[in-house]
Order: structure tokens, then C-alpha cells, then sequence
């Protein structure tokens, strides 16, 4: 292909990526995007304008090389984009998938300001995918170090700092308390997102590459403790989330048909619930479904239990039924990835915005029976700069639902800081850490991801993974000992996110 | 990986296995939990710690062939391998020198009861244990009961062995003729109900191990809640010993109601495909006689 000139390049129209029809996609569990092919994602490439100061990676919590790639990609030296991609983001088809890019670098890029930013998250994804398939570009292991690192969590910032130090050349073991590494991108994610063999062969590949061990079935906290592991390892890292789901304090919450967000998710995701009975874990779905919240895992609850609604009805016959999201902000506020959003309307979720659930209503038996709301009005911000929602009075109605799926957030399990002592959290429950180094206030321990922000996305954590990775490599160069913890000799930080 | 080192069939339907699990025995104790898997399509299955030899770094479990998992389950043998093993999870006993302590364990309750007993009696308490099962054959660890009791009582529903009787009577009579510190009870929902229906009468403390629905047992999902004196507790990490008289009785066994159809369809659907699986082991024997 000829040199195109900037402004050739800005009349290309950004690709649009191929998708399961929304009809259809509501009978399987199969990815709704299916990726673009080589012409498709080299279009897009072209339309890059590799900016002298580019601005895109600005908004990438890991740095990926944004330019760097897409220039590779655009020469179809697809060699040569899988080394830029893995320079700093050793699992692109995950987050090719997975993170909000319209709020990072598709945000930051130059051509956003014109309406259409190039399509970085279906880029990374043609590269990860690319990669994955062929496996030519093995992460590369430092010489041995000869240190120790235990790290306690294998979601997206345990990984991240694992895979870090394991290029470092230290000799790392993960604790992971399920019977599968990847924590979110495992038990939360929907197979129709984030196709679970792409995380177990990401996973499995960049293990092998660095030696690095994962032990499962190990519940830190219960199995070993933080302070049994600073005895066996030099340094460890805690990046074991936010998995302990908030529910409603609505009566009605203990009813049967009332469920976690995060119960329901897993059922499906982790046990492979919907394949029930081949599968031994069972999954109910109601007929009319409540899903409260409209973050990523509200949208990934709701879609879930309509497929499930679906497939029961090309079974069983009848109609499917409904599935509402209920949402005690505007459309304008919906929290959820733009994608996740649209194809959750596509498929034909209903949405109940400016809603809040007061009481949950059962029947004689115990059962969900409707879900009682009242309706909001936007008044003033609030901390969060969102105007905060309020009431009107006299509008409560009854939403006639049988059952209840609560997704208004999570914060982290507190299991973990079981029997150790010295480890200052917040009162929501967050580690408190420094925030440019993760150091916690206990010495020799980092942390990093949701455990200190609270829920937040996927590659923050990753992004955090790396930080902490960066301070402890120091720390085992023997750059700062345990008595310099604290640089100042101050006191600790406060704050934890 | 985690071998079944021993197998032993106590009943038609109750097993005892003993599995090596290392990283679980070097710190259990009484009271608390494993979560195991079989295959890849397995549920994640809780079973309470039945013993524990930390030097040999083993677990002992027990359990009676109730629905689809421990039906298979029941199917392994000694050499056969577990894919999960998860623990010890649960806080373990709150152990002390109560004075005279009532353990009462019903049918395949009286496992966990057993390590909670022996803990209690090793803190220098007085043990009375009742023991109780449908029936003479599902009545287990009676040898093993004796060993850490002061006293032992043993009953059946039917009369088949022992008293003819279902726990609570004995425990009210234990109650009522002397003077009672503590009580543990572990056993189906509706037997440890019962239990603190007796005991609160007498004011008595009673500790339950509750063994709600779980998926999987680390706190994440919640499902295993119960009312614990009106608020949201999570047995998994709570529990599973509750104070059996704040225990929301009536919300735990309905819940636990919840997934019965497909508990019954899984069952049909396991009945079915051994049914199929012996039949074509059947004709694959048939094969090799002709051919022999």
C-alpha cells in the first residue's frame, strides 16, 4: 500500500468489528465479537496518524506501545507488533477484550476530538489473538536472581506482577484460593466476553515461559498465612481483589431468588452452570429477572440470565421472559463499558434508570414475588462529581420480578488478612498502600489492584501489578532494605485509594 | 491432585475416606471445612474435616450418598484422585474449659462432632455425647465416640439399636437432671433446629455447624447466608458454628429448599448415565467372550 497522507488517512472510516447477530447471540454462550480479519484491522491501522507526540498512551494504565504496534501492524510485519504489544502488556487478548478503551487511550487519542478514535482495543485484540495462536514471541526470563516472591491472587494484578518479576528473573509462586488461575477473568468475565480458553492458554503460556508455579486451592489466610509466607519468600504481593459482593440493605434480602451478582456470575462462568445437568453445578433463572446496578457486572449478570432465559425456552418451550436492569442514575451515568452497554440493549435488556429498590416481596413460600422500586430524580453532585440521586416521594411501584440479582458492588474478602497483624487497612476494608510504590505498612508486603482501589477495572490492576513489580524489583537488587520502608522515616501513608 | 489414600464403606450410603491433603492438614482443627471436586464437570462440594494427622498430612472425610456429587463420589476407590481440595476453611472450634459440655451428633453428624468432642475433653471438660441415626446401619463412629466421652448415649429412630428415641429426648433429660455448661450439635438442619428448641429452655449456650448451600466457600458469592439474631452472615467465613439460638431456623431450611428439582433431575440424570455405562461394559464383556 501506497504512503497515505494524514488526510487520506482521516477519511477511512473506523472499522467496525463483526459481531454475533443480537437475535441469535441471545441462544449461545458464544463470543458476540468476533475480531477482525488481517485486511480489516490493516484498514484500521492506516487511519493511525503516529503522531510525533503521541498522546494515546497517556491513557493506558500499562504504557503499551500504542503507536509502536499499529506502525508494525500497518507494514504487516505482524512479528514486529507482537514485540511492541509484549514490551509492556504480556496479555493483549485479554485486554483487547476487556478494558474500557473509551476512557483511556482511545479517549487520548488525537482523532477522539474528531468523533472516531482509532480502534486500539480491536488492534491489541488482532495482535493478542495473533500471538496466541502461534506462540512466536516466549516471554523472556531474566538470569536468575536467586529471590523468592510469593504473590496472593492470580486475577489480573497478581498475574501482572508475577509475570513482571518472573522477566526480572526472580523465582515466583502464586496462591490462588479457587481451583483455577485468573481470578475475575474467571469466575466474573462471561465466556461470551472473554472466552475462557483465551484466559486459560494466556495464563498457562506466560507460566511456562517464566517458571513461574501457581498453587490452587490455597486460601491465604486459611490454608497459609501472609505471615507464613514472609518467613518462605523475600517479598510477597497481594492481589487478591474485591470478591466479597455488597448486598442490599432492603428487606427481602435473604428470599430465595435473591443472589449475589457474584453468585450468579460464577455459577455460570466458573462451574459452567448453564451446560446443567452435564455440568453438576445447577443455575435457576427466573422468568422475570432484577438485575440491581448498571456497572460491567450488572450488564454481564443481565446478559447472562437472558441467554440462560433463552436457551431454556428453545428447550423447554414458552417465551423467554424479561430481564430488567435497575438503575437509580440516568442512562448518562451508567458506569458499564460503552460496548457492554450497547450490546446489552441489542439484545433486548430493559432498562429501569432512575430506579431504586426499597423491599424485595416474597410469597407464602419464601419466593421473590416482585421487587418494590421508587423512582429518582438527579439533584445535586456528589463526591463523585455525579449528581447524586434522590427520591421523589410518593413514586414507589411494584416491579413484578421472581427473582433478584444484586450487582451494586464488591469490596475485598477479608479472609485473607486472617491471623497477621500489622497490615493497616481503610474502614471500607481497602489495604492502605503508597500509592506510587504499593508498599503496604507492613514490610516486605506490596499490594496492588482492587484490594487497595476497591472495585475497579481489569487492566488498572494490571497496571497496578506493575508498579508494585517496579518497587520490589528495587527492593530485591537491594536498592532500599526493610528498615528504609518508609524513604522519610514519616509516617505512613493514610489513604488507601 | 490429591489421592484417596483409604476407603471404607460404614453403611450402604456412608463413606469414610481418608485423603492426602498436606497443605490442609498442617493447620486444621475441629469445626472446620474442605471444599472438594472430582472432575472438571464437578460442583465444588463442602465437607466438614472429619480428622486430621498432621504428620502424616492427611484429611478424613466423611459423608452419606445423598444427591448426584456424593453419589460419584462413593464410586472412588483407594488410588483414585480428587481434583480439588480446598482448606481448612471455617473458623475452627472456640475451645476452653467450659465445664460439663453435651455433643450431640446425628447421622453422619456425629464426623465433625467427633474432632470438636475429642478438642473439648483434651481442654479437661466433662463430655456427654448422644449419638443418634435413622437406623442401626447408618449409625457410625460409635467406637470412636466412646473414646473421647465421659458418657455416651445412643440412640435410633426406629429402635434398631440403642434407645428408640431421637436425640433431643435424651438431651432433655441430660438437661433437666443436671447441670449443663455448653452444648455442640452438629447433624441435619431440622435435628440441630430441634436441638436449640430444647436447649433454650434451660438457657444453655448451643453451638450448631451449619451446613447451608455453597458455591465457592471462600466468601465471594454468599450464597451459603444466613440470619444469624437478624443480621446477614456468610457461614463460609463466619461459620460454620453459629450460636444455635440466634440461628434464623426457617430462612436456612428453605433456602436450602431452593435447588431440589434440579438436585432430583441431576440424580436421574447420573442414575442414567451409569445405567448406560454398565451396559456397555456389559456388552464389551460379551465382546471378549465371544472373541476369547
Amino acid at each position: 500500500m501506497a504512503e497515505l497522507t494524514p488526510k487520506e488517512r482521516m477519511q477511512i472510516p473506523r472499522q467496525e468489528m463483526p459481531a454475533q447477530d443480537p437475535l441469535e447471540r441471545r441462544y449461545n454462550f458464544n463470543e458476540v465479537a468476533l475480531g477482525f480479519d488481517f485486511e480489516t484491522a490493516r484498514r484500521e491501522a492506516e487511519r493511525c496518524l503516529q503522531c510525533k507526540n503521541p498522546t494515546c498512551m497517556d491513557g493506558c494504565p500499562v504504557g503499551v506501545l500504542i503507536p509502536q504496534f499499529i506502525r508494525h501492524l500497518r507494514e504487516g510485519d505482524m512479528a514486529g507488533a507482537v514485540v511492541a504489544m509484549k514490551e509492556r502488556n504480556s496479555l493483549p487478548a485479554i485486554c483487547g477484550r476487556v478494558c474500557p478503551q473509551e476512557v483511556q487511550c482511545e479517549a487520548t487519542c488525537v482523532l477522539a476530538k474528531r468523533g472516531a478514535p482509532v480502534a486500539i482495543g480491536r488492534l491489541e485484540r488482532f495482535v493478542g489473538d495473533y500471538e496466541l495462536a502461534r506462540r512466536t514471541c516466549p516471554l523472556v526470563r531474566a538470569a536468575p536472581t536467586g529471590m523468592r516472591v510469593a504473590v496472593v491472587g492470580s486475577g489480573p494484578a497478581g498475574l501482572t506482577c508475577a509475570v513482571e518479576l518472573g522477566r526480572r528473573g526472580h523465582q515466583v509462586t502464586i496462591f490462588e484460593s479457587l481451583h483455577a488461575a485468573g481470578g475475575v477473568l474467571i469466575y466474573g468475565i462471561p465466556e461470551f466476553r472473554l472466552p475462557k480458553w483465551i484466559v486459560h492458554a494466556e495464563i498457562d503460556y506466560a507460566m511456562e515461559c517464566l517458571g513461574i508455579e501457581i498453587r490452587t486451592d490455597h486460601v491465604v489466610g486459611r490454608t497459609i498465612t501472609l505471615d507464613e509466607l514472609l518467613a518462605d519468600y523475600d517479598a510477597v504481593f497481594l492481589g487478591t481483589g474485591a470478591g466479597l459482593p455488597t448486598l442490599l440493605n432492603v428487606p427481602g434480602v435473604n428470599l430465595n431468588g435473591v443472589m449475589s451478582a457474584n453468585e450468579f456470575l460464577t455459577r455460570v462462568n466458573l462451574m459452567k452452570a448453564y451446560l446443567f445437568p452435564e455440568y453438576d453445578t445447577p443455575i435457576k433463572v427466573g422468568r422475570k429477572v432484577a438485575v440491581i446496578g448498571a456497572g460491567n457486572v450488572a450488564m454481564d449478570a443481565a446478559r447472562c440470565a437472558l441467554r440462560l432465559q433463552h436457551m431454556r425456552a428453545e428447550k423447554e418451550g414458552g417465551e423467554p421472559g424479561q430481564v430488567y436492569i435497575v438503575y437509580r442514575r440516568s442512562r448518562q451515568e451508567v458506569p458499564a463499558r460503552a460496548e457492554e452497554f450497547h450490546h446489552a440493549e441489542e439484545e433486548g435488556v430493559i432498562f429501569e434508570f432512575l430506579t431504586n429498590p426499597v423491599e424485595i416481596l416474597g410469597d407464602e413460600q419464601k419466593r421473590v414475588r416482585g421487587l418494590r422500586c421508587v423512582r429518582m430524580q438527579l439533584g445535586e453532585p456528589d463526591a463523585s462529581g455525579r449528581r447524586r440521586p434522590v427520591p421523589i416521594p410518593g413514586s414507589e411501584f411494584d416491579l413484578d420480578v421472581d427473582m433478584v440479582i444484586i450487582a451494586v458492588g464488591t469490596t475485598p474478602n477479608p479472609v485473607v488478612f486472617l491471623n497477621t497483624y500489622g497490615l493497616e487497612r481503610t474502614k471500607e476494608g481497602t489495604v492502605v498502600a503508597d500509592m506510587t510504590t504499593l508498599r503496604t505498612t507492613k514490610p516486605r508486603v506490596w499490594a496492588g489492584g482492587d484490594v487497595v482501589t476497591g472495585a475497579a477495572t481489569v487492566v488498572s490492576a494490571m497496571g497496578a501489578g506493575k508498579v508494585a513489580a517496579a518497587d520490589m524489583h528495587r527492593f530485591l537488587c537491594g536498592e532500599f532494605s526493610e528498615s528504609e520502608w518508609w524513604p522519610a522515616q514519616v509516617e505512613a501513608p493514610t489513604a488507601g485509594a | 491432585m490429591y489421592t484417596i489414600l483409604k476407603k471404607r464403606k460404614l453403611s450402604d450410603v456412608t463413606n469414610e475416606m481418608v485423603l492426602d491433603a498436606p497443605h490442609v492438614a498442617r493447620r486444621a482443627r475441629s469445626g472446620q471445612f474442605v471444599i472438594v471436586r472430582i472432575d472438571e464437570r464437578s460442583e465444588r462440594i463442602p465437607l466438614t474435616i472429619a480428622d486430621y494427622d498432621r504428620s502424616a498430612g492427611t484429611i478424613t472425610i466423611l459423608f452419606q450418598e445423598v444427591g448426584k456429587s456424593t453419589m460419584q463420589l462413593g464410586t472412588l476407590q483407594e488410588g483414585d484422585h480428587l481434583l480439588t481440595c480446598a482448606g481448612p476453611l471455617g473458623n475452627p472450634t472456640r475451645v476452653d474449659h467450659y465445664g460439663t459440655v453435651v455433643c450431640v451428633g446425628g447421622g453422619v453428624g456425629v464426623a465433625p462432632i467427633f474432632p470438636i468432642a475429642r478438642d473439648l475433653k483434651e481442654a479437661g471438660n466433662t463430655i456427654i455425647s448422644i449419638i443418634g441415626a435413622r437406623t442401626r446401619q447408618l449409625l457410625i463412629w460409635e467406637d470412636r465416640m466412646r473414646t473421647v466421652s465421659d458418657e455416651l448415649i445412643v440412640c435410633t429412630d426406629d429402635g434398631s439399636y440403642g434407645r428408640k428415641a431421637l436425640v433431643t429426648e435424651p438431651l432433655k433429660e441430660v438437661l433437666e437432671q443436671r447441670h449443663v455448661d455448653r452444648v455442640w450439635a452438629v447433624g441435619p438442619a431440622i435435628m440441630m433446629k430441634f436441638v436449640a428448641l430444647t436447649t433454650k429452655p434451660h438457657n444453655v449456650p448451643t453451638v450448631v455447624s451449619l451446613n447451608p448451600i455453597m458455591v465457592d466457600g471462600t466468601g465471594m458469592c454468599g450464597c451459603c447466608r444466613v440470619l444469624i439474631g437478624g443480621q446477614v452472615r456468610f457461614v463460609c467465613v463466619e461459620g460454620p458454628q453459629f450460636d444455635a439460638h440466634e440461628v434464623d431456623w426457617e430462612n436456612l431450611l428453605m433456602r436450602m429448599q431452593y435447588y431440589k428439582d434440579e438436585e432430583r433431575l441431576a440424580v436421574e440424570h447420573w442414575k442414567e448415565h451409569r445405567c448406560r455405562l454398565e451396559q456397555a461394559e456389559q456388552e464389551a464383556e460379551k465382546e471378549r467372550h465371544r472373541h476369547g
